[in-house]
């Protein structure tokens, strides 16, 4: 949150000694608002107001980077309460919770499984971001073999977590020169668990019983020289992990209130009822969580999660789009149906996947909707028999094609007389309203 | 140090609106349910108690629908082919309200009719007790055709009238005024055009406390955000005092995520999609806890174990923790 020339010059001394250079404290303030000088420059202004100044340069919500060889996970760097103010601008890591008190054997299959897993979404894939080693053994030994044999199977980030500060080191040891997340410190290991994260480079969660608590002990841990820190609110439930959350964004963005000025890790598997761990990660997805910590893992429950992950973090002011134009699946002929659809990214990948997943030969027209949907994109004129028209003549698409029959998305079969008319030499014909009923009308209706 | 907790104050809050009516009020119902009031953005219990939590419809149809997926008719099997047992199957699964959808054709395939739709109507409020929606096929001119026979039979039921949007909502708000009724009132995931569409709603004379508003849902991976951002806007506009957004929402979840290829369909699917029912209870559970987020007020179901999670999460929401 920068300060305006005003807010600035009320932190100076107002003296107009001109020792900066300028002529009034005014004048260096307003210089200061716009980066053209730098506070050095004032012999004379407060430790205090040094600090302040400081505050305000720094983002609302720090970013904090979890690296490993070849990979990284960047959260943090928020700016709004809700989406549609700005965006949302960095993605919270989901990692998968490993005990290492599991064999050996298990361990392994279980993060290969993970690590390997990607799944595909209107062209992007899709995967989980690391895995958090747990402790549970309380032995340094068990610890270590436990993160090299996730580290045999995957190079994803990780979280380790310990409260021990000798057991950390140990595992730390192992992962020497990655950018990890340390969990945790608290009011009893913190000095110790900061030592630790200094010397490992590592990123260092913070937990406390409250969030009065929780923002004495972050400034402490900022005292020694580590300001790559995570909160743990400590919110285990739906109802005040919601509150926490909020409360903690809230102070973040409107009060620039450093002390829990960071992003928050959540546990949605500590949930007494599994089956809403699931739920609780898509809370924690909407509602400003930075790491989300899962227990456990399939692919029909980790992929809606990723896919919600991406809708809420899509950038509200660019919808997905693909190019217009005339797309080509399994490789048609002259003699092949035409189908008409929009840009928005959605709507051509479930047309085109279901074309591709029939076999059917076809011609795919992705008329310039300006990336809307067919029926908000025909609400705003911007799919509509004109559009389509031009957008035929403008790919050539008569070139390419001895049957002038071309397919319109049932959802707008009202325009099919007035596409006729724009249309003349081609035949209108409606298709299914649902892209899950294109493969079926492919084969029967045409 | 204490800390100073940031709050919100709000000059608005969301109008209250009950649905069915029992016998001391005219109807025939063994409950009623009354959404909305909210002073404050969801579950921001340290700012104001929620007044009424989001309640669950479950959704059923006037005959065996034969484009749900094929997870739905596992589940309910034989009542689908009776709205009267189909309602009281979704009572006893523990749906707080009743959403009949009706269909554009007859079970036999010919265009429905008053009658067939008044029969069914009839027989949902026979085989439950709890509250009644109604909504139209999604085409505004035979919505009007089925609706206002329907309008008339229940009357005195208190039931919520749908899709009222600005091509038929004349036809249906007079409906609605004519028998005691409510109307959900739909936009196409805008908020101008929902404010627009309750103007018109309230200056044909029905009073917002029947008044539902739709923002349109759109499911997980086709279009939920979209959504999602309307609600939100929509709901901190209700608190900021403007009137036209201050209607309870409702969103159509069931219907929105049990059309994707996701739930209906379970073979030459990726296997990195996983098994198919739990991918499809988790596509509308997943739908609906992120809608509850953003102020949705009444949430429709159709798959009974999204019901028990939504509901466990609901309980959960509407808790009052302590928090330091």
């Amino acid at each position: 949150m920068a300060l305006s020339g005003i807010e600035i010059y009320k932190l100076l001394p107002k003296t107009n000694c001109k020792d900066c250079g300028f002529p009034t404290c005014m004048a260096f303030a307003l210089k200061l608002a716009t980066k053209q000088v730098e506070l050095a420059a004032c012999p004379h202004v407060s430790e205090e107001a040094q600090e302040e100044l400081a505050a305000s340069a720094e983002p609302p919500v720090r970013l904090i980077k979890v690296k490993s060889n070849g990979h990284e996970v960047q959260v943090g760097n928020e700016v709004v309460l809700y989406r549609h103010e700005k965006t949302f601008y960095n993605k919270p890591g989901i990692f998968f919770r490993i005990r290492d008190d599991e064999e050996e054997a298990a361990i392994k299959a279980k993060a290969k499984q993970i690590d390997e897993y990607q799944v595909n979404y209107v062209g992007i894939d899709l995967i989980v971001d690391g895995f958090a080693v747990e402790a549970v053994s309380g032995d340094g030994k068990t610890f270590s073999s436990a993160i090299s044999a996730v580290r045999a199977v995957s190079q994803r980030p990780l979280i380790l977590i310990s409260g021990d500060p000798a057991t950390m080191a140990e595992g730390l040891k192992v992962i020497n020169g990655e950018a990890p997340l340390v969990y945790a410190a608290d009011e009893s290991n913190w000095e110790e668990m900061t030592d630790l994260a200094l010397q490992h480079k590592a990123s260092l969660v913070v937990k406390s019983a409250t969030l009065e608590s929780l923002s004495d002990l972050t400034p402490k841990i900022k005292e020694k020289g580590l300001a790559d820190l995570v909160l743990d609110p400590g919110g285990r439930n739906f109802n005040n992990s919601l509150v926490q959350n909020t409360i903690i964004r809230r102070l973040a963005l409107t009060k620039n209130f450093r002390p829990l000025g960071f992003p928050i890790i959540a546990f949605p598997g500590n949930m007494e009822d599994p089956t809403l761990e699931v739920p609780m990660a898509a809370q924690a997805i909407a509602k400003y969580a930075g790491f989300i910590v899962m227990d456990t893992f399939s692919p029909e429950t980790i992929y809606p999660l990723l896919v919600l992950r991406e809708n809420i973090f899509t950038d509200p002011q660019k919808p997905i789009q693909v190019q217009p134009g005339l797309y080509e699946i399994n490789e048609p002929k002259p003699e092949d149906p035409v189908l008409v659809t929009t840009n928005f990214s959605i709507t051509y990948f479930s047309v085109a996947n279901e074309v591709e997943g029939s076999g059917l030969p076809a011609w795919l027209l992705v008329a310039d909707a300006e990336g809307m949907s067919v029926l908000t994109a025909w609400a705003a004129g911007n799919f509509d028999s004109e559009q389509i028209a031009k957008d035929v003549k403008r790919f050539k698409v008569a070139d390419k094609v001895d049957n002038k029959r071309i397919v319109i998305p049932g959802a707008i079969a009202v325009i099919s007389g007035e596409l006729e008319e724009e249309l003349p030499d081609w035949e209108i014909k409606v298709g299914p309203r649902e892209a899950v009923d294109i493969p079926s009308f492919l084969k029967q209706a045409l | 140090m204490p800390i100073e907790f940031p709050k919100d104050t709000w000059s608005g809050a969301v109008q209250e609106v009950t649905i069915g009516a029992t016998a001391d009020e005219g109807g025939t119902r063994t409950s009623t349910v009354t959404v909305g009031g909210e002073k404050t953005l969801p579950f921001m219990h340290f700012e104001a108690k929620t007044p009424h939590r989001p309640v669950i419809a479950l959704e059923i149809k006037d005959h065996r629908p034969e484009d749900w997926s094929p997870l739905l008719h596992d589940t309910w099997g034989e009542v689908m082919d009776d709205p009267g047992k189909w309602a009281k199957a979704a009572e006893e699964a523990g749906a707080d309200l009743i959403l009949l959808t009706l269909s554009l054709n007859d079970k036999d395939g010919n265009p429905n009719t008053p009658e067939a739709v008044v029969a069914a109507t009839k027989a949902a409020l026979e085989g439950t007790g709890l509250p009644l929606m109604v909504f139209g096929p999604g085409q505004a001119e035979m919505d009007n055709e089925l609706l206002v026979p329907v309008a008339d039979a229940s009357q005195g039921e208190r039931v919520v009238l749908g899709i009222c949007e600005d091509k038929n909502y004349r036809t249906i708000a007079a409906a609605a005024m004519a028998n005691d009724h409510l109307v959900n009132a739909r936009a196409p995931m805008d908020v101008n055009l929902s404010k627009q569409l309750n103007i018109l709603i309230k200056d044909s004379g029905l009073p917002s406390e029947r008044v539902l508003m739709d923002p349109t849902t759109g499911a997980l991976g086709y279009g939920i955000e979209y959504g999602y951002s309307v609600m939100e806007r929509l709901r901190l506009a209700a608190l900021r005092g403007d009137a036209m957004t201050q209607s309870p929402m409702v969103v159509v979840v069931g219907h929105e995520t049990w059309k994707t290829k996701e739930a209906k369909v379970g073979q030459d699917v990726p296997v990195t999609w996983g098994e198919w029912l739990e991918r499809s209870i988790t596509w509308e559970t997943v739908t609906a806890v992120t809608l509850i987020e953003a102020g949705a007020d009444i949430v429709v179901l159709r798959h009974p174990e999204s019901l028990k999670r939504v509901r466990a999460v609901i309980d959960n929401l509407v808790e009052e923790p302590e928090i330091a």
